[in-house]
């Protein structure tokens, strides 16, 4: 099959691949860049495992096809951690209690940091809000709608 | 329409592992040349915190910090039989492996850290510090990192430990059929408060009030994660989740998490947990498996509270909309209500 030159940003790193036409982002990130961190619950966009942040809008890696994001800024769970230390979404995961299987985890880091981005003093109900497209087997939510609300207070604090 | 309050109440008792021919999980221990204690298990962690909390059982009994311990669950084919992590008997069928395993091993490290010390093994005590002394005499001590590589390098000795739980296979009477299919039995209470639309058929659970008793909570902050997402779980059993919504026709079966109906973070009902410690005979450190247990008593609990506002039985689950409707027409023609 004829492989499409691809180019991106991942993490604040370059990244260059030939990757097969068609390929979906999940795909090159995991099997060809080695970042694990998305993760692949439906492959159909049902269950938000695969957010990414794309151009710093929230994205599910399983229908974004890898030679769409020529030129892209791509965040990934993977990259959050800077020299060691955790990312205050991390750290709220971690104190509140918010994994258990921690397959969902990733996606929902994600989903908080595309909506701490855009609204860094948010509402429970807009954490609900941002939540709602990631499925979660374990917690029950209500451990991970702390932890986001957790982390926005944290934001704020380091802010002032 | 009329939008309808009712308050349902459900108690339960529910099993710590099953008895199908026998229960068994084995441990082993043996310590590092450098003191740290490795635990040997084919017990799976799927996320209930199995590692933390045998870490836990281990140091505590070895005498040792809990980061001093390292759990090793890789391998099925190769380490000691455990049934598995199922049945909520991870914790008590595993942690008593993991206990007797610990005690033989300190037995041992007692032993090596005697003859060091020139003393008898039975005056020795741990500190949990990481060193072992002569009992009221604190300044006549070893490191435990001495003593293990004093075991290892002086007096070629492993210090270690084989732990094995079993409970035994348990035949019913053939009389009165009576058996004791498990050692010890977790308890649950819930009140669930809903608000019922009796137009829609449509269930909003107002709140869903917990109280469990667990033996002894091993390591709270994970037993409160495990008793939230456990309640909640009971709740998407009573009012959303089938995979054969009209059994045994597959019609509208789910197949995918498109189909497939489970609460959202949208969906969920404030929910208050109590925690009640009744330490079990049996149990490690008093221990109870509290995992399947803190599912189950929402259901009935809201299939109760569901009549009290409606008037109608359902005993179908999951309580859709669509269950609640029928009954209250089939009420409506009985005129019963």
């Amino acid at each position: 099959m004829a492989k499409v030159p691809v180019q991106f940003t991942l993490n604040g790193e370059e990244k260059a691949e030939f990757v097969d036409a068609g390929a979906t982002l999940i795909k090159v990130l995991r099997d060809k860049l080695g970042d694990t961190s998305p993760k692949g619950g439906c492959n159909q966009g049902t269950c938000g495992s695969c957010s990414v942040i794309i151009d710093g809008e929230l994205r599910l890696s399983c229908l974004t096809l890898a030679e769409t994001c020529n030129g892209a800024d791509i965040l990934t769970t993977g990259g959050l951690a800077r020299d060691g230390v955790l990312h205050p979404l991390q750290r709220a995961f971690m104190d509140e209690f918010a994994a258990q299987c921690g397959f969902c985890t990733p996606g929902m880091i994600m989903a908080a940091k595309a909506l701490l981005d855009s609204n860094p003093k948010p509402t429970r109900e807009d954490v609900i809000d941002a939540l709602s497209g990631n499925i979660c087997r374990c917690t029950g939510y209500e451990p991970i709608i702390r932890a986001v609300l957790t982390a926005a207070r944290s934001n704020s604090q380091n802010a002032a | 329409m009329t939008i309808r309050r009712g308050r349902g109440v459900a108690a339960i008792n529910y099993p710590t592992g099953m008895n199908l021919g026998g229960d068994p999980s084995q441990a082993l221990v043996h310590s590092t040349p450098t003191g740290n204690f490795m635990v040997t298990l084919s017990s799976v962690d799927l996320g209930q915190g199995l590692k933390q909390v045998m870490a836990q059982i281990c140091a505590e009994t070895i005498g040792v910090k809990t980061d001093q311990v390292i759990i090793d669950t890789a391998d099925t084919d190769t380490g000691p039989h455990c049934m598995g992590t199922f049945a909520s008997r991870g914790t008590h069928r595993i942690g008593n492996a993991v206990i007797q395993a610990a005690k033989e091993a300190r037995q041992v490290m007692l032993e090596v850290a005697a003859e060091a010390l020139e003393v008898d093994a039975g005056d020795l005590d741990t500190d949990g510090e990481g060193n072992i002394h002569v009992k009221g005499a604190p300044q006549k001590s070893i490191s435990i990192f001495d003593t293990a590589l004093m075991a290892h390098f002086k007096l070629g000795r492993s210090i270690s430990g084989r732990g094995m739980f079993l409970v035994p296979r348990s035949y019913p009477e053939v009389e009165t059929g009576a058996m004791k299919p498990s050692t010890c039995y977790a308890h649950a209470c819930t009140v669930a408060e809903v608000d019922v639309d009796d137009e829609t058929g449509e269930v909003t659970v107002v709140s869903v009030k917990n109280v469990f008793e667990i033996g002894r909570a091993l390591n709270p902050k994970m037993v409160e994660q495990q008793l939230v997402g456990g309640s909640w779980m009971g709740m998407s059993h009573a009012l959303y989740e089938t995979t054969e919504p009209y059994y045994p026709k597959r019609d509208h079966a789910g197949t995918d998490f498109n189909e497939y109906l489970m609460p959202g973070p949208g969906d969920i009902a404030p929910t208050e947990i109590v925690v009640l410690e009744r330490p079990a005979a049996d149990g490690p450190y008093g221990a109870k498996g509290p995992g399947e247990m803190c599912a189950n008593p929402q259901i009935p609990a809201l299939a109760n509270a569901i009549f009290d506002a409606v008037g109608v039985r359902i005993d179908m689950m999951p309580i859709t909309p669509e269950r609640i409707l029928r009954a209250l027409k089939e009420q409506r023609a009985a005129g019963t209500h």
